[in-house]
Parts: structure tokens; C-alpha cells; sequence
């Protein structure tokens, strides 16, 4: 192997002047944001947040070039909203935004919960921890339901050694890898409160407001869309009305529940056409959904507005 | 040896450049990772060339995207054994290969006192030769 130059015969002289412009095309970072903008609905607050950590890690980017003193940031962030707001989605958003401008080094996001971290006896924790960070290593580590980490009501929990090796690493290895944690808002705020040391080093808070109906709506059509179906206009009628009726459900999971719903029409609208053996279907017939597709659901089950079946997902 | 001055033992590849650094490592390990193999690191304390196995450091390290995760089990390594021979080998797992495609040593004891070249006679004053590390004297552990 040729032996590697010091750095500093490779760094060029500092720039002194950046077309913004140039530069954010250079890195391809506008085309992320825009497709964040155009294939997520809704969740306004978020799409702000990650433009101003975009913003901030686009100028960190620069100063670097200027040769300017740039304090090591601390990327790691906590997603906090209810189930189905799209906090996955996000963080694969995120990863491939720190890619881009650099501050990951492969961009892949490696999706754990406690059973990947916390093992099952004594010294069992720190290896299955340590495997879990390695793999994670240059790219973005996403904890799921973040909480499950810390069981107070047990003291001899193994949790507590996961997060101590998280801080850790969190800490010292700050430009290998970063750390999202997602969960509900209630439980994670109870989670930082007992755990300040998580708390400290999370740099970003951001919270996901659940979908308004009409979000709900146009989710809907771009999963149909997806999966080449589609609403007929009474259909789409009668799905607005589901899902008001839905919402007041409990155990109501926003994106969630829309594609759970579209999964359970497309099954009644294959029994629909299986009924009836002796029709030439076309194209039109086996892509669209009708209002009975949507009206079949239990939740419009005459006994007490379906309320009574709380377990339905309806 | 002509070659080995200062008694350097010199097993596996680039051993007989000065010590890789750790930015050397590095790149050495990301080219094992861009070909799919996987990593591990070995630790010994016993140089003789025919001490094929060492002492797994940990399991071998699949499904990895980035050095830094080696590069840290390497840190621990030599933090657990500062005086002892470590080695990064990786293992390319492809069907007909199935064998360590590389090796080098990543550290090595501050003195390394070499081999002594044995010399003993046989039937019809025939020599056989063997080498014997001085450090293997000592009881595994001490050596270094």
C-alpha cells in the first residue's frame, strides 16, 4: 500500500468565497428536501425542523472549506408522535440528508428496539449492545420506542447497561454515528426525565403532530396510487366519513390504520368481483374500490357506532 | 536475517514496511469491507511462524458497513493487550476461497528478542534445524 500523504498536504487553501446555490446543488441536498416536501403529507413542524438542521449542517459544510473553526456537531435528535406519523419514514430521510452533506459516512440507518440491545442474563447486554453499535457504525443508529430501555420498576433491569454504553458512544464517537430515538411523546418525555444524560446529549426534539383528515385522505390516495388501485368518488365519500368514525376509535395509529383500512378493502373488493364468476373484467373494474368496499367495515356496524369493539381495527 | 533488521517478526502482509497507521488501518479495512469479508481481530503471544491460530478477539465482525466499528474492537484489543501480537485478519467467505484473504499485524510487543536458530545432530551426524522463540521460555502471559 503507498503510504497516505499527511492531511495537510492534501487540504486546499482555504476558499474564501461559496455560491450557496451551487454549492447546495453540488450536494444534492435541495432535491432531498423537495422530495421530503412532495412525497410526505402534513407534518409541517418536522419538514421546518429538518430544513434548519439542513440549513446548519449546509453553512457547517462551508465553514469547514473556509477552514474556519468548526466545533464538532451534535446530530443526535429524538422523534417524538403518536404511532403511523411517519417517524421511520423520516429518519430514513435523515440519514440519507447526513449522507449527502458528509457527516455520515455510508448512510445507512440500522432500525433497533430493546430486544436488540438488552440481552437475557449477566453479561450478555454489552456484547449484543457493542454488535448492535459496530453495525450502526458511519451511518444512523434508530432506536424505536426508545423508553423500553429503562424499566424502573426492576432495578436489576440489564436496560440501564445498554444506555450507559450508548452514552458513551454517543459521546466519544460522535462523527462515527448518530443517534435517533423515536417513541410516543408522553413516555419519552417520562424517559429524558429519569435519564438527563440523554436529554443533554439529543441535540434536536422534534415532535410529529398527527395527520388532519384531509392529510389522512390524500395519504390514502397516494398508497392506493401506489398499489395501482383506486377510490371510486363515492368510495372516496364514504372513506371520509370511516375515517372520522375511526379517529374517535381508541388504539387509532394515523398512517398506520389508513393502510391497514386499504389493505382490509382491497380483500372485500376481491371477494366482490370473485362473487360474481360469469363478468369480463376490465381494467377499470379490478382498479377501482367501491363506496360498498369502504361501507362493509365494522365501523359503520349499526350497534353503537362500532365504539362498543374498542380491540377493532375496524 | 538480511532482510529483518532489528528482529521484527514479520508474518502477514506489509510486514515488512514501517508500523501501519491507524488512518492505514483504516483504509486497509474499508477494502476488505468493499470486497465482503469478514473481519476479526487475533491476539498472541507467541510469534513462531508456525503458530497459525491466535486467540480470537471476539467474534468475527459480518454485516458491517464502516472501519470504525473494527477500528474500535482493534482499540480495545490493544488496550486489553498492550504487549502482545494483534493481527486483523479477513475472511473471504466466497464458495471455493473460504480462507483469510488478508492478515497483517496491527501491534506488537515493544521488544521483540527473535528466534534461536537450534541445531540438533541425528543418525550420521545429519543437523536438523528448528528456531524457537526466546520469549517462549516464559509462561504464556509473561512473554512480553
Amino acid at each position: 500500500m503507498p503510504p497516505t500523504e499527511p492531511e495537510s498536504v492534501q487540504t486546499p487553501t482555504p476558499v474564501t468565497s461559496v455560491d450557496l446555490r451551487k454549492e447546495m446543488a453540488e450536494v444534492g441536498i435541495a432535491e432531498v428536501l423537495d422530495e421530503l416536501d412532495r412525497e410526505l403529507v402534513g407534518l409541517l413542524p418536522v419538514k421546518t425542523r429538518i430544513r434548519e438542521i439542513a440549513a446548519l449542517l449546509l453553512i457547517e459544510r462551508i465553514r469547514k472549506q473556509m477552514n474556519l473553526n468548526t466545533e464538532s456537531l451534535t446530530l443526535h435528535m429524538s422523534f417524538t408522535g403518536n404511532p403511523g406519523t411517519g417517524k421511520t419514514t423520516v429518519a430514513l430521510r435523515m440519514a440519507n440528508i447526513l449522507h449527502r452533506l458528509g457527516f455520515v459516512r455510508r448512510g445507512h440507518v440500522v432500525n433497533v428496539t430493546r430486544d436488540d440491545l438488552v440481552g437475557q442474563y449477566i453479561g450478555h447486554t454489552a456484547p449484543k449492545t457493542k454488535e448492535i453499535l459496530k453495525k450502526a457504525m458511519g451511518g444512523v443508529l434508530f432506536i424505536d420506542e426508545a423508553y423500553y430501555l429503562y424499566r424502573p420498576e426492576n432495578e436489576r433491569d440489564y436496560g440501564q447497561e445498554a444506555i450507559e454504553m450508548l452514552l458513551q458512544v454517543m459521546e466519544t464517537q460522535r462523527e462515527d454515528l448518530v443517534v435517533i430515538l423515536a417513541g410516543y411523546g408522553d413516555r419519552m418525555e417520562k424517559f429524558f426525565q429519569s435519564n438527563p444524560g440523554f436529554r443533554s446529549r439529543v441535540a434536536h426534539h422534534i415532535d410529529f403532530p398527527d395527520y388532519t383528515d384531509d392529510e389522512l385522505l390524500s395519504i390514502a390516495e397516494i398508497m392506493l396510487h401506489d398499489m395501482s388501485y383506486k377510490f371510486t368518488d363515492r368510495a372516496r365519500e364514504a372513506f371520509v366519513r370511516y375515517l372520522d368514525l375511526r379517529k374517535r376509535q381508541p388504539l387509532f395509529a394515523n398512517a398506520r390504520s389508513v393502510r391497514n383500512a386499504l389493505d382490509r378493502m382491497r380483500l372485500r373488493q376481491a371477494n366482490r368481483l370473485f362473487h360474481d364468476l360469469d363478468r369480463v373484467l376490465g381494467v377499470d373494474d379490478v382498479m377501482s374500490l367501491d363506496e360498498s368496499d369502504v361501507l362493509a367495515s365494522r365501523i359503520f356496524a349499526p350497534s353503537g357506532d362500532g365504539v362498543k369493539k374498542p380491540a377493532g381495527n375496524g | 536475517m538480511m532482510t529483518n533488521h532489528g528482529n521484527r517478526i514479520t508474518q502477514g502482509q506489509f510486514s515488512f514496511l514501517p508500523d501501519l497507521t491507524d488512518a492505514q488501518i483504516t483504509a486497509q479495512i474499508e477494502y476488505a469491507l468493499k470486497n465482503n469479508f469478514a473481519v476479526s481481530v487475533e491476539y498472541t503471544d507467541d510469534p513462531h511462524p508456525r503458530n497459525t491460530y491466535w486467540e480470537m478477539f471476539g467474534m468475527p465482525m459480518f454485516d458491517l458497513k464502516d472501519a470504525a466499528g473494527i477500528m474500535m474492537e482493534i482499540n480495545n484489543c490493544r488496550k486489553t493487550f498492550p504487549h502482545h501480537y494483534i493481527r486483523v485478519t479477513a475472511f473471504n467467505s466466497v464458495r471455493g476461497v473460504e480462507s483469510p484473504a488478508m492478515s497483517y499485524i496491527v501491534n506488537r510487543p515493544k521488544n521483540e528478542p527473535g528466534f534461536m536458530l537450534q541445531r540438533t545432530e541425528t543418525r550420521g551426524r545429519q543437523i536438523q534445524y528448528t528456531t524457537r522463540a526466546y520469549v517462549t521460555d516464559k509462561p504464556a502471559g509473561e512473554r512480553h
